[in-house]
């Protein structure tokens, strides 16, 4: 990341030459790991992250299990590589927030009603991070949950979109993440239009909002694309 | 809190599917707002807010610190917040949990991306010195809706906060001389919670437990700077954009009553 540099945008055009609607190059591959129930794993540009569900399994301790549904536990992951700077090991409290939020994105679709007391665990750990690490780690637990057989109203799909230099742009990277003035990452199901995450950081209007929106929406359907095709090629 | 019975959800959600709330409360109506400035003395900025049952102190703490080294001219802000079980037999002693964490960073990011506290400015000496202001969130009973009583009780302690002075010779900070804290702005929070395409905000403890999706949308006049969709359910296209409208709406009424001064 560096540097900021002079201009986000050079004559109408981002840096990396990708269009104001454009995502950037998608990679998705399902069991990708031996030992987890099912794995996934999710590449925007430079953002790689690897997924793995454990479960349905028992859930210990037995206080914490729910006797008519489901536990899931979402983790999300810095690894001590992912970024610039070394990432001091262990849990933060960002980490926690964005486990969290993935965790209510995915809640609304998996069938947990059908896994009483039992706990399906999801990790996610974050390879590389250069902006949207959030929407790649759900976009491949989607994928990790789909392979473990769990049971899923749909998929979701997620994808950020922003503003930099007062230009709407879907998809940020690194350094517009970094210099922009909006990051909105957001997680849908494409079928139902229903959107399950949602964190907005910036200044804008109502107006300007809705596009930023619009465009996010349309990331997250090119991200659905990839993940059906990953899947396919499992089954 | 207590959890209602299927009973009463159902009951709760038939009235707010037709619009209705105890005690003729409006869907888009909070409830009695009361805010007290300056409650906690040995702060340098404090204000405890009401929101019908619900009781939060906001403390504004200075101090002198070193610089991150990316940022060696500016000072820091953060803000946290202790979900003590004081306030709610939901709330367990420990280091902060989810909740606590996305309830402080949510206010935070409120702050910090409206620009309510410019930190260029509170540099001291640059690389070695700056101010450091803390936000303490300190919930006191918890009858719902507790993230706008945050929200509105951090905005004004950081309005009744000042700075203190620094003596760079003795490295002391002397709290008894105040300079001014500017404020450029007050970033106020508003929750909008949805059940299906009925929205309403500012929930008792029973109505809670109700809604399935809540938005934390945060405008600072008519900037919109912040958003937290919260909850197990999502929300549909129409219903994120109405929330939008409503929380501005809410959000200067809120100004108006922070003006009023109780």
């Amino acid at each position: 990341m560096g540097q900021k540099p002079d201009n986000l945008l050079k004559d109408g055009k981002r840096l990396d030459g990708r269009d104001f609607d454009e995502v950037r190059e998608l990679e998705a591959k399902a069991s990708v790991l031996d030992n987890a129930t099912g794995s996934g794993y999710f590449r925007m540009g430079e953002t790689e992250v690897i997924a793995a569900v454990y479960g349905p399994r028992e859930l210990h301790p037995k206080h914490l299990q729910n006797p008519r549904k489901g536990v899931l536990r979402c983790t999300y992951n810095l690894s001590s590589f992912s970024t610039e700077d070394r990432v001091k090991p262990g849990p933060s409290r960002r980490g926690k927030e964005i486990g969290m939020v993935i965790r209510k994105a995915l809640s609304s679709v998996i069938f947990l009603e059908e896994f009483p007391k039992a706990a399906i665990d999801v990790f996610m750990e974050v390879i590389t991070a250069d902006a949207g690490t959030r929407c790649v780690a759900l976009n491949a637990g989607v994928i990790a949950l789909a392979d473990a057989g769990i049971p899923m109203k749909g998929l979701i799909s997620s994808c950020a979109a922003g503003k930099i230099e007062g230009t709407p742009v879907c998809d940020l990277d690194g350094p517009e993440d970094k210099h922009g003035d909006v990051d909105l990452p957001i997680a849908m199901n494409p079928e139902t239009d229903e959107i399950t995450l949602l964190q907005m950081d910036g200044d804008t209007d109502f107006e300007e909002f809705g596009e930023i929106l619009d465009l996010a929406k349309k990331g997250c359907k090119q991200v659905y694309e990839k993940q059906k095709e990953a899947l396919k090629d499992t089954f | 809190m207590m959890e209602i019975t299927n009973i009463e959800k159902d009951h709760i959600l038939k009235n707010i599917k037709d619009g209705k709330r105890r005690n003729g409360r409006e869907l888009e109506e909070y409830r009695d707002i009361k805010i007290k400035r300056n409650v906690a003395k040995n702060a340098e900025g404090s204000a405890r807010v009401e929101i019908g049952g619900t009781k939060v102190i906001a403390s504004v703490k200075a101090d002198v610190g070193t610089p991150f080294p990316d940022t060696p001219d500016e000072g820091m802000l953060m803000v946290n917040a202790e979900l003590r079980p004081t306030a709610s037999s939901d709330f367990e002693l420990g280091p902060p949990g989810e909740q606590a964490t996305e309830l402080a960073r949510v206010i935070d990011r409120g702050i910090r991306e409206s620009e309510a506290v410019s930190t260029d400015e509170l540099c001291i000496e640059e690389g070695e010195k700056v101010w450091k202001i803390m936000v303490d969130l300190h919930p006191l009973d918890d009858c719902g809706n507790l993230m706008d009583a945050c929200g509105l009780a951090a905005a004004v302690a950081l309005e009744e906060a000042y700075l203190p002075v620094y003596d760079e010779e003795n490295d002391e900070v002397l709290r008894d001389e105040k300079q001014e804290l500017e404020v450029n702005v007050l970033p106020i929070p508003c929750s909008v919670y949805s059940v299906g395409d009925k929205l309403f905000v500012d929930p008792n403890s029973q109505e809670q437990q109700v809604a399935d999706c809540a938005v934390t949308i945060t405008w600072a006049d008519d900037s919109l700077c912040s958003l937290q969709k919260r909850g197990n359910s999502g929300i549909k296209t129409k219903e994120l954009k109405k929330s939008l409208e409503i929380a501005s709406k809410k959000s200067k009424m809120m100004k108006k009553k922070i003006k009023e001064g109780d």
